[in-house]
């Protein structure tokens, strides 16, 4: 037990040591469908001029962690540079006859559902080596999500800065109010990718958020 | 005869109240595996406080790993129940000392097999349970 906090304890140090030095590691959490991968696709066309990741309207689509190394924004005469780290959407559940509702044949949505369950996995061991995170949430959908939190509450224990966005603002549903409400305590950004509503806001809130980092 | 009995009850579905006394000494890996137990028995379970968010994601990491490897296994559902964001800041130093001493016992925690809790809506001041249809 001590050895192993002894070892904690060291692995952070170094790591602590080093971060400051490095690239920012920021990454996209959040559940399954929110946008993730969307939005990174948006960042990655707009300043590095192509996409991360293929999106779809099958959830799970996103099921290993993707990178984009030295993405650089420039805005306002200032320059931001880091690592986009684009995770699997976490859930608490996976039903692979949920698939099938979307046309997949039944073995292939075994398959995906092994892979998403992997996936979730990942990203969850990944939240360690985050500097900073984007969550991504949809706006339309109830923010209370247990998933929502548990995410949250992971990054507050490791006192990793938060940035969260509220996606899907074109949708009648939407409701930025709710999100803001569910999470009193961190800056909610309203953005549609689709169709490119908030994004300039959005990227002065990520200045600001690698910001806390440094 | 017997046998085929027992087999048909293990499907049907049970409410489990666990007191915050019956977690408060275990460490964060026994709390997981009583509660997975608890859970791959068809249990419902209404536990008095919470997890910590690590033992929340040690939860969810657990039960990825079973999808797929335990039968009709699909994960769970999970919802938490808390006045905190009611909270004045003198409500929140009191709370903070009251958990300190005696463990995080102002909430309740549903949790249940996904196979047969379709959805936990929390709103954020109740909790509704629905249940899938079988």
């Amino acid at each position: 037990m001590v050895i192993k906090e002894l070892k904690n304890f060291t692995r952070k140090f170094w790591s602590g040591l080093f971060k400051k030095r490095g690239q920012v590691k920021l990454g996209f959490y959040g559940p399954p469908n929110a946008g993730k991968t969307s939005l990174a696709n948006k960042i990655c066309q707009d300043w590095v001029g192509e996409d991360l990741g293929t999106v779809s309207k099958i959830p799970h689509e996103t099921r290993n962690v993707q990178f984009k190394e030295k993405v650089e924004i420039e805005k306002n005469g200032k320059k931001l540079e880091f690592k986009l780290i684009d995770t699997p959407g976490i859930a608490t559940k996976i039903d692979y006859e949920e698939f099938i509702e979307f046309g997949m044949n039944k073995k292939n949505s075994q398959i995906r559902a092994k892979e998403a369950t992997q996936g979730i996995i990942e990203s969850i061991k990944w939240l360690d080596d985050m500097d900073a995170v984007v969550i991504v949430l949809d706006s339309s959908e109830n923010p209370y999500s247990q998933v929502n939190i548990t995410i949250i509450g992971n990054l507050a224990a490791r006192k990793i800065p938060v940035l969260i966005v509220a996606n899907k603002i074109d949708l009648k549903k939407s409701d930025i109010k709710k999100v803001e409400s569910a999470f009193p305590e961190y800056k909610v950004v309203g953005i549609s990718v689709k169709d490119g509503d908030g994004i300039d806001n959005f990227y002065d809130e990520m200045f600001k958020l690698v910001k806390k980092v440094k | 005869m017997v046998k085929k009995i027992e087999k048909q009850n293990s499907k049907d579905l049970t409410i489990h109240f666990m007191p915050y006394s019956e977690i408060a000494k275990e460490d964060s890996l026994n709390r997981i595996k009583k509660i997975v137990g608890l859970v791959l028995e068809n249990r419902i379970i209404i536990l008095q406080g919470r997890l910590t968010p690590e033992e929340e994601t040690k939860l969810i990491e657990t039960t990825m790993t079973l999808i797929g490897n335990i039968k009709g296994f699909q994960g769970v559902e999970i919802s938490t129940l808390s006045g905190e964001s009611d909270r004045g800041l003198f409500d929140r130093v009191r709370h903070n000392i009251a958990r300190i001493l005696v463990g995080e016992q102002d909430a309740i925690t549903l949790i249940g097999p996904a196979s047969f809790v379709k959805e936990i809506k929390k709103d954020p001041k109740k909790i509704e349970l629905m249940l899938k249809r079988k």
